[in-house]
């Protein structure tokens, strides 16, 4: 089976409806990008994966015994709390110091394991960030807009960094992001949300969706130019369903 | 005989009881910026005071209710629109208010009011010795037993989720323990400096702590020390017990707090 499955998720916060009716499936080995505008209900999609909160409505399985590796959008350590980084790999369950210093060489910061957390780049923290989900083994690696606040080569490199990732240790890869010409280029599946699922495909295909140029504009489709090549062809027969959101896409 | 017979050792021995307790339990505090959580608690268990004695029950069952009564208000309104240093402020001063009403009501019980505010600590006997001594014990193996799940939880409620922990029942631990701790602290220090003893120490230990353990670790030291020589203090110069444990625990403060830059300046 799939490593998620999502079924029908309906979510509310109050009165607001933030996610109606969502199917969503990740499977093995997957690298798949979920992007939308802000309040579109990303994290909210990423939270209830991981179970953090309860559906108002339809389910989540994930996969018996399923390991995820979770680098959140933001994490703020209140200065009051001393934490190195070694000691912060020993959160959930302490490793035993060789994993811990592979999991910091395989993301890239293998020399801050005696650093405070609190004295790290951006950069260098979404790397030990990385590091502890890594710890795990994981069998679904989660980044929630990991990149925030880093800048354009920054968060370029963490996103190789991921893709080499990938490729060593087979993890599917779930990742929510705004960057969209990095990000799109690098996954096998595109997932364009907007408290519904607008449309999903591979990345070219989405990119020209009409559903999908209605959120973002044109602008993003000569971006990922950058890194495919752009198609001119539209798909029409993208999505057939509704959308509560206004389309006219400006060409 | 025993060493037991002296109020001295007694007090003594209750003053590192609640420190040990109290001081990593604090930590938890200091990093979840609820200060005031151990006020409120504490403050509600006047409250209790006065309940346990209009019903004639045993004062540790009354204060230790309504403190877990008060703790889980407070965590069940903290993410219901309120911050949480006004919802504690609010409780805290209300709690307190209610509680020295109620005790007001209380005809012909003379109820030295006093002793709970500032504690009695020379006035602990064996029983009040096993009691906070076991109190300190359950805290302890509490807090050993959830640490790394508290942690977890204290530094990202979704990494704790993404863990398989769930982040309020985490919290409910930490808040049972802070009930524990004030019910069986009341009479050591007593209701106004119960947060004093939560705070000071970890306040103190945390320039000197790379991890959590350490700070921990050093805030118990700290504690146990600060009751020694406070009480020490309070024998030789006739100073109420209480307070002289935390003007003690305030020097070292204040200490740290010189030094601290001094050490960082110079490279440590």
């Amino acid at each position: 089976m799939s490593l998620v499955e999502i079924t029908k998720l309906t979510v509310r916060h109050g009165h607001n409806t933030v996610l109606h009716n969502v199917n969503f499936k990740i499977d093995a080995g997957e690298i798949v990008t979920i992007v939308g505008p802000n309040g579109s209900g990303k994290s909210t999609l990423i939270r209830a994966i991981i179970g953090a909160l309860r559906p108002n409505a339809g389910s989540v399985a994930r996969k018996m015994g399923l390991r995820i590796g979770y680098v959140p959008q933001k994490l703020q350590i209140d200065p009051t709390l001393p934490m190195n980084v070694r000691r912060f790999l020993d959160l959930p369950t302490r490793v035993p110091n060789r994993e811990a210093r592979e999991a910091l060489e395989e993301a890239g910061a293998g020399d801050l394991a005696s650093r405070q957390m609190a004295d790290l780049s951006g950069g260098q923290f979404q790397r030990v960030l990385l590091a502890r989900a890594l710890l795990n083994k994981p069998q679904l690696l989660i980044l929630d807009e990991a990149t925030q606040g880093l800048d354009q080569p920054g968060s370029a490199a963490f996103y190789q960094r991921v893709a080499q990732v990938r490729e060593h240790l087979g993890c599917a890869v779930l990742m929510v992001s705004h960057e969209l010409h990095v990000v799109m280029a690098a996954s096998d599946r595109v997932i364009c949300l907007n408290g519904h699922i607008c449309c999903e495909g591979e990345p070219e295909h989405v990119a020209s969706a009409p559903e999908y140029r209605a959120l973002f504009g044109t602008g993003t489709g000569g971006a990922l130019a950058l890194y495919r090549h752009q198609h001119s062809h539209s798909h029409d027969d993208a999505c057939e369903h509704d959308h509560d959101h206004p389309h006219e896409a400006a060409e | 005989m025993s060493f037991l017979d002296d109020f001295l050792i007694r007090a003594t021995l209750a003053g590192i009881g609640v420190a040990l307790a109290a001081a990593p339990l604090g930590c938890f505090v200091v990093w979840r910026r609820m200060a005031y959580f151990g006020d409120a608690t504490a403050h509600a268990a006047i409250l209790g005071v006065a309940l346990a004695l209009a019903f004639d029950s045993a004062i540790l069952v009354g204060v230790l209710g309504v403190s877990l009564a008060m703790a889980i208000t407070v965590s069940s309104l903290s993410n219901k629109g309120y911050a949480m240093d006004t919802l504690l402020g609010v409780l805290a001063h209300s709690a307190l208010a209610i509680g020295l009403v109620a005790v007001s009501f209380l005809q012909g019980v003379r109820v030295d009011l006093m002793a709970y505010l500032f504690g009695d600590i020379l006035a602990v006997g064996r029983a009040d010795l096993a009691i906070i001594w076991g109190g300190a014990v359950v805290v302890v193996i509490l807090l050993v037993w959830r640490w790394q799940a508290l942690l977890t939880a204290t530094l990202n409620p979704d990494l704790a989720y993404a863990a398989g922990f769930d982040p309020k029942r985490e919290q409910m631990v930490l808040t049972l323990a802070l009930a524990v701790v004030v019910a069986v602290a009341i009479k050591v220090v007593g209701v106004l400096l119960i947060g004093a003893l939560l705070l000071i120490p970890a306040a103190t230990a945390r320039p000197f702590s790379g991890t959590p353990e350490r700070m921990a670790l050093m805030a118990a030291g700290l504690g146990a020390i600060s009751a020694m020589l406070g009480l020490q203090m309070s024998y030789q110069y006739d100073t109420p017990a209480g307070p002289s444990v935390v003007v003690v625990a305030a020097v070292f403060f204040a200490i740290a707090a010189i030094v601290a830059p001094i050490l960082r300046r110079s490279g440590h």
